[in-house]
C-alpha cells in the first residue's frame, strides 16, 4: 500500500492547469530561445513532440546555441533523463494491462505527471490523475513550444518570471506531505546533499541517480529489517 | 550556432527520443507485473521522494552553491516553508516565482 499523502482522492485540477499553463510558458521560451539563436523553428517543435522531456530539451538546444556537436547535444541531453527509469517504474502499475496503453503511457512519464500521481490517494485517483495530468502536460507544453517558436523573442524571459523557481516549487509542494515521515524525510536530505556535491561534477540528471544509488540500498535495507 | 545540417539535427532530435523512451519504457518493462514486498513497496515511496528533493536541490542551485546566486535558492526556500506550513499550492508556487523574480527586478542575480 502506498501512503496517504493527501485526504482528497484526486488531485484538484485546477492545480494541474497551473502548473502546466507554467510549463507551457517554460516551453514557449525554449521555443523562442532555439530560434533567437538560429536553430530552424521545427527542432524544437520536434523535440517537444517526440522527446517530451523539458530539461533534457533546453539541454540540447543550449549545446546547439553555443556552438557544440548534434553528438554531444543529444548526450547530454540524454544524460538528464535517467531518473525518468525510477520514476517509470514508480507508475508502471498505473498504466494498465494493455500494450498499447503502456506504450503510450511510458512516452508520457514526466517529472510532473508522477508527482500529482504520487499525491494522489486512491488507486484509481492516481490513474486518472496520472493521464489527466500526463495528457493535459502533452498538449499544453507542446502548445508553448510551438508559440514561441512563433513569436520568438517577443516571449518575455521565464527566468524574469521567476518560472525556474516555480518547477521546483512545484515538486516540493507535492512531495510534502510524504515528508511529513521522518524516515522519507531523512532519505531525502541526504539525496540532496549528494546530488548537490555530485552536480559539482556531473550533470543535473546523473547527480540525482547517484542520490538514489546512494539512499535507496540503506532504505531498503532498513525496511527490510523492520518487516 | 550549430552548422549541422538538417538531416543531422533530425538524426539527432530521433536518437535522443529513442534513448529517452527506452529509459522510460525500461522501468515499466522491469517492474512487469510484479507485486513488490511492502518492505520494497515502502523503499520505492522514499526512492520517489529522495528524486524529487535532489531535483529540487539540483534546480535551486543550477550552478553550484556557490556560482548559483540569490534569488532561485531564495524562491525555492520560501517554497519550502510555505509548503511545509500547508500553504495551498498555487499560493507555494507563485509565491515562489513571484520572490524570485522580484529579486531580479531589484538586481539580485
Amino acid at each position: 500500500m502506498m501512503r496517504t499523502i493527501r485526504r482528497d482522492p484526486d488531485v484538484a485540477i485546477r492545480d494541474i492547469l497551473v502548473v502546466c499553463l507554467a510549463d507551457a510558458l517554460v516551453g514557449a521560451s525554449l521555443g523562442a530561445i532555439a530560434v533567437a539563436s538560429g536553430l530552424p523553428w521545427w527542432l524544437p517543435v520536434l523535440l517537444s513532440v517526440v522527446v517530451f522531456a523539458g530539461a533534457s530539451q533546453f539541454v540540447f538546444v543550449g549545446v546547439l546555441a553555443s556552438g557544440g556537436t548534434v553528438l554531444a547535444a543529444a548526450l547530454g541531453a540524454l544524460l538528464i533523463n535517467g531518473r525518468l527509469t525510477p520514476l517509470s517504474f514508480s507508475v508502471a502499475p498505473l498504466l494498465g494491462n494493455r500494450a498499447a496503453t503502456r506504450l503510450v503511457g511510458a512516452h508520457l512519464v514526466t517529472d510532473e505527471s508522477v508527482a500529482f500521481a504520487t499525491a494522489a490517494t486512491t488507486t484509481a485517483g492516481r490513474r486518472r490523475t496520472y493521464w489527466f495530468s500526463s495528457i493535459v502536460l502533452f498538449v499544453l507544453w507542446n502548445l508553448g513550444v510551438l508559440v514561441g517558436t512563433a513569436v520568438g523573442s517577443v516571449v518575455a524571459d521565464s527566468d524574469a518570471l521567476g518560472l525556474d523557481a516555480a518547477f521546483p516549487a512545484v515538486l516540493l509542494a507535492l512531495v510534502m506531505p510524504a515528508l511529513r515521515d521522518r524516515l522519507t524525510r531523512r532519505a531525502a536530505l541526504v539525496g540532496a546533499l549528494v546530488a548537490l556535491a555530485a552536480n559539482t561534477v556531473v550533470p543535473a540528471g546523473v547527480s540525482v541517480v547517484i542520490a538514489l544509488a546512494v539512499v535507496v540500498p540503506i532504505v531498503l535495507r532498513r525496511e527490510r529489517s523492520v518487516a | 550556432m550549430s552548422t549541422a545540417s538538417a538531416t543531422v539535427l533530425v538524426l539527432g532530435v530521433l536518437g535522443l527520443a529513442a534513448g529517452t523512451y527506452l529509459l522510460r519504457l525500461g522501468g515499466i518493462v522491469l517492474r512487469g507485473r510484479r507485486t513488490l514486498t511492502p518492505a520494497a513497496e515502502r523503499t520505492l515511496d522514499v526512492a520517489v521522494a529522495v528524486v524529487f528533493v535532489a531535483l529540487v536541490a539540483t534546480s535551486a542551485f543550477p550552478a553550484g552553491v556557490t556560482a548559483s546566486g540569490l534569488a532561485l535558492p531564495a524562491g525555492v526556500l520560501v517554497a519550502a516553508v510555505l509548503a511545509w506550513r500547508r500553504a495551498p499550492f498555487v499560493v507555494v508556487v507563485v509565491g515562489a516565482a513571484a520572490v524570485t523574480a522580484v529579486l531580479r527586478l531589484l538586481g539580485a542575480a
